[in-house]
């Protein structure tokens, strides 16, 4: 397998924290990559910094042998690179299928958004099928505020995927989520690789990660610090101390699940 | 049973004003109306769907009309019917200064964009109170225009109509383009939008150089109508509340809103103005809508309105399966 998506010692610093402190990742083509850590451990930074919504203060984000350190969100979506909010972000006050055509215009001039419709036939079969994907079809035209949060969970993947990118970056896909729809949600994921998509996903639920994720990387204090199948990262004592370190009672549940399941 | 549309009952009713209504008093409120409602319309063509609420709206309807009334005077344009080709091209020289304060001001958000507006409008308004080519505080006097009596007013009417009408449709057709979807977008989350190819910075700046063209527009007619202008009522900070005042109380980022809000606010304002010669007796009234609007409908009229009769139909037919709800303030038609 290749390399998709790579970040090179990447560093961030918000005044004298240290959010990311000299951290690498690698994302294989056609894989399901998990990050996990402990909270502020600096995983949703790095998810900032490779889509481009935070400015790295060193290090490189390569992408499909391009280098998009620092490039402008809307840049970094239209080569290809999806992602998804840990706190769900819909656009509240439209329609769920026109949030679906927000992002199909993936690498359109502006100027042609003025002169053209809000979606071809094929845009909106195209997004309809996703919606069906998702489950969302028979709510297509509800307005999208009116969704529960899980729906919304499933609403931001649908539009995600609707531009067809080829890494798809999760941010805690099951966070809040109840356990018949935490499974949904990972089964679309499965489907989705097959298919060919790669994922990237930062997730707090071990059952969740260990069984879907192919590579498990675990980040502390703003650095990688274990990378490995999920089998290995979850035997290794430096993640054990990461966990424990931390010293938060989340933390420890964590451990027991890592340890027992 | 197929419904006669809104618009074309509306056409027809205001083609046919002032062939009833002849009084000079009326058509000059008529004139007024539509002019306020072009410039709600467009103000709400960004401003209502974008999100960004800009309170810099008299800066264009200022550049319309001084660039009426320096180009016919300075061309000695006779006064009459061909002044009517200086219209679009005070909405061209409103829309290119449109460009670079909004490229400023579009950098910052919300409060920090409405106040950036607001300080861009004083900025001009000093300008023409104090620069010679305006005239200053004197202002400026245009060529007399030779129609007689009741004649007067109609061509200006037909020509405010025409405008309004354009404004309409352009705010008609960016809600039904990709475009439009983008503003939209951008409203409920930018940082989102961009994140999902959007270009922002320039679909920003188009909706707010095109809002900008139909108000010079406007303001260019208001300067031919009048024959005068000043300064202060060109550039007129009331001016710049009351049409955002108007597109709220209709409903914000509705098509049928700003249309619904400027032809109360303004006819009502240009009746009491005129009936009981009290210049401010319409900020009362004003005053007492809002209050009734922000406490009973928050969201404009338009939208209540909808919302009331989509109950009452769902009521009749007791039906059963997902209603649609009305796309409130932003997918209202």
């Amino acid at each position: 397998m290749t390399t998709l998506l790579e970040a090179k010692d990447v560093s961030r610093a918000f005044g004298g924290l240290k959010a990311l402190a000299g951290c690498s990742l690698n994302v294989e083509r056609g894989s399901i990559t998990g990050l996990i850590g402990p909270n502020g451990s600096g995983k949703t930074t790095l998810f900032n910094v490779i889509t481009g919504y935070i400015k790295a203060d060193s290090g490189s984000v390569t992408f499909d042998g391009k280098d998009i350190t620092n490039a402008r969100p809307n840049a970094v979506f239209a080569l290809g690179i999806g992602r998804t909010f840990q706190m769900t972000r819909i656009f509240s006050r439209i329609s769920v299928v026109e949030n679906m055509l927000v992002a199909t215009q993936r690498d359109e001039s502006w100027l042609r958004g003025l002169t053209r419709s809000k979606s071809s036939k094929s845009e909106l079969d195209n997004a309809m099928e996703w919606l069906d994907f998702v489950g969302l079809a028979r709510l297509a035209n509800l307005q999208a505020g009116s969704l529960s949060y899980g729906q919304r969970k499933l609403l931001e993947l649908a539009y995600v995927l609707v531009a067809d990118p080829d890494v798809i970056l999760l941010d805690e896909p099951a966070g809040g989520v109840n356990l018949t729809l935490i499974n949904e949600i990972g089964e679309r994921i499965r489907t989705l690789n097959k298919s060919g998509k790669t994922f990237l996903i930062v997730e707090h639920n071990m059952e969740f990660v260990m069984n879907l994720c192919d590579t498990v990387t675990v980040m502390h204090q703003g650095r990688n610090l274990v990378t490995g199948q999920p089998e290995e990262v979850r035997a290794n004592p430096l993640v054990l101390d990461a966990y424990l370190g931390g010293g938060d009672d989340d933390d420890e549940e964590v451990i027991e699940e890592m340890t027992n399941g | 049973m197929k419904q006669t549309p809104w618009w074309v009952l509306a056409i027809v009713v205001f083609t046919l004003f002032p062939l009833v209504v002849t009084n000079p008093f009326w058509t000059t409120i008529a004139i007024f109306t539509l002019i306020y409602m072009g410039c709600a319309t467009s103000w709400n063509m960004f401003s209502g769907y974008s999100g960004y609420v800009s309170l810099g709206t008299a800066i264009f309807y200022g550049c319309g009309a001084y660039t009426m009334a320096l180009i016919s005077i300075h061309s000695h344009m006779p006064g009459g019917a061909e002044q009517f080709l200086l219209v679009p091209v005070g909405g061209l020289v409103s829309m290119v200064i449109a460009v670079p304060l909004g490229a400023v001001a579009l950098r910052v958000r919300r409060h920090t964009f409405v106040v950036i507006t607001i300080a861009f409008f004083f900025v001009f308004q000093l300008a023409a109170i104090n620069a010679n080519f305006t005239g200053g505080p004197a202002g400026l006097s245009l060529q007399l225009i030779g129609w007689q009596g009741n004649s007067y007013n109609t061509p200006f009417y037909y020509v405010a109509l025409a405008i309004l009408v354009f404004a309409v449709v352009l705010s008609a057709l960016v809600r039904r383009s990709r475009f439009g979807l983008q503003l939209l977008a951008i409203r409920d989350d930018e940082d989102r939008a961009l994140g999902l190819g959007v270009k922002v910075k320039a679909v920003k700046l188009t909706g707010y150089t095109l809002s900008a063209f139909t108000v010079g527009m406007m303001g260019a007619l208001y300067a031919m109508f009048l024959g005068q202008i000043y300064p202060q009522f060109v550039f007129d900070p009331v001016f710049d509340v009351t049409v955002a005042l108007m597109a709220f109380l209709g409903g914000f980022g509705t098509l049928l809103g700003p249309l619904v809000g400027g032809l109360i606010l303004e006819s009502s304002q240009q009746w009491l103005t005129a009936t009981y010669s009290n210049g401010s007796l319409y900020l009362i009234l004003f005053g007492a809508l809002f209050l009734v609007v922000v406490l009973f409908m928050p969201q404009g009229i338009v939208v209540k309105v909808k919302d009331m009769w989509m109950k009452r139909s769902l009521k009749a037919s007791d039906d059963s399966s997902i209603p649609t709800p009305a796309t409130v303030t932003g997918g209202a038609k």
